[in-house]
């Protein structure tokens, strides 16, 4: 079974080297838009501080969100979806190693451009480990929770719009949470607590998410 | 327990049964909605401090408490219809989802029509108000996805499976939306202090309590059963009865 989960997260990492612009125009979104605020908002330190955790997370959801039809979508189109669902293997693990593969091309991208973020938006060193922490734990969340619209939504034509109404509210508490930590770091208090929560967030999603997308997959390949 | 439970898998079965609830669900429905509103609108005393202004609570509280508990129910349908495959249980998700929507849509409304002479604003990022506010997301996300899968078994399927998911989000969501407030609180709302209610207006709310249940009740069994014809509309006894009304 672990040889299976290993061989498509291979699969997937080399199918997403082939076509290199999947993964680095989500990463350009991400940039941009945090580029857009200081410009929006002016270039003050001390107000780009208040908003930072803010910008930061919102742009993560969104460029979350463009990436994330790339998960199923060519698999559906192309068949091979339905072949890995005909496999022995529980597609539970199948889409469990997607996931993990999907947050290898679309997370840590992210967590690796965040240095860049602390210059941006003038981070101190203290809060820019709070943002990367939060990082670091909230972005698999996103991963998970959001396959499970993506395997709902998948056989629709038009499954973009549709896709970000129905997780950008499941994806509230990660922001809340991850803002509140880097918040709490920014003015240098302890913000053990909400990044606890956000990890407790990432074992209940890893756990219990892969049923959800699996049985959506079901339904939509059915 | 199941083998009387098991004829109404059946269309047909459930459809006549429906139909025979209807009736009381409206009529005590009713009833009870029209003693709660004239006594609590007309009789009930005013409140000392917010005046008659406080009557709203009458359309309120009774949307707002059965907004979470037509969720709740549309989540218990949703996993009977994911566990023991019952379309009949998809049904019901899709009959429910509008109705709560719009019980949370007029919670929402009530709320802040109340929230202006109270509180001197329409809308404060209070805990509860934006949680009903996701609430609402989370139907229209089920309402959608309902929408969006041209057939109509998948569709019931696939927003079941949100509704599920959204049932377990829902008290993550309730809570971090509390503590976010907590913290991020700038402005103190001047919140009145609830005053324990005298029962005198007590009663009232109770009975519109329900009179908005039983109402619920009634319109997801309206739903229930035009979404059942719909679906199976090329079935014989489905014919049968529409020819043999006519």
């Amino acid at each position: 079974m672990f040889a299976v989960f290993m061989q498509v997260i291979k699969r997937e990492l080399i199918t997403a080297f082939r076509r290199k612009s999947d993964i680095l125009n989500p990463l350009w979104f991400f940039i941009i838009v945090i580029t857009l605020f200081p410009l929006g908002i002016g270039p003050e330190p001390n107000l780009l501080l208040r908003i930072a955790p803010g910008v930061i997370w919102v742009a993560a959801l969104l460029s979350a969100l463009l990436s994330m039809e790339r998960l199923f979508r060519d698999d559906f189109l192309d068949g091979s979806l339905e072949q890995l669902m005909l496999t022995n293997t529980p597609l539970g693990v199948i889409v469990t190693a997607k996931v993990v593969a999907h947050w290898l091309l679309t997370g840590v991208p992210i967590l690796l451009v965040s240095p860049l973020l602390a210059v941006f938006l003038s981070l101190d060193a203290n809060t820019f480990t709070a943002t990367f922490i939060t990082l670091l734990l909230g972005t698999p969340v996103l991963s998970f929770v959001g396959a499970i619209g993506v395997a709902l939504t998948v056989g629709l034509r038009k499954g973009g719009v549709l896709l970000s109404l129905l997780i950008l509210p499941l994806f509230i508490p990660v922001l809340i949470f991850a803002t509140s930590a880097i918040d709490a770091a920014s003015f240098g208090v302890s913000y053990a607590g909400p990044v606890a929560i956000l990890g407790a967030m990432l074992a209940a999603s890893v756990t219990l998410s892969p049923f959800a997308i699996a049985a959506s997959l079901r339904v939509s390949l059915s | 327990m199941w083998k009387w439970l098991h004829p109404y898998a059946k269309p047909e079965k459930s459809y006549n049964l429906a139909g025979k609830m209807l009736p009381w669900f409206a009529l005590f429905s009713a009833i009870s909605l029209t003693i709660g509103m004239v006594w609590g609108f007309v009789f009930a005393p005013a409140d000392y401090q917010q005046g008659d202004s406080f009557r709203i609570i009458y359309l309120h509280v009774p949307a707002a408490s059965l907004s979470m508990g037509a969720y709740l129910s549309m989540a218990i349908a949703a996993f009977i219809g994911l566990v023991w495959q019952l379309k009949m249980a998809d049904m019901a998700v899709a009959a429910i989802a509008p109705i709560g929507a719009v019980f949370t849509a007029i919670a929402l409304f009530t709320g802040a029509v109340w929230g202006k002479p109270m509180w001197g604003a329409w809308w404060v990022w209070d805990a509860r108000l934006t949680s009903e506010l996701i609430l609402l997301f989370l139907y229209l996300g089920v309402i959608a996805i309902y929408g969006a899968f041209s057939d109509k078994l998948l569709a019931g399927r696939a927003a079941g499976i949100l509704a599920l998911v959204g049932v377990i989000n829902l008290p993550v969501i309730h809570y971090s939306v509390e503590w976010w407030n907590t913290l991020h609180q700038k402005a103190t709302i001047s919140k009145f202090d609830k005053p324990s209610m005298d029962t005198d207006m007590l009663w009232p709310l109770l009975i519109n309590l329900l009179g908005f249940g039983l109402l619920f009740g009634t319109l997801t069994l309206m739903r229930f059963r035009n979404e059942l014809i719909t679906r199976e509309s090329h079935r014989p006894w489905v014919k049968k009865l529409f020819i043999e009304d006519k």
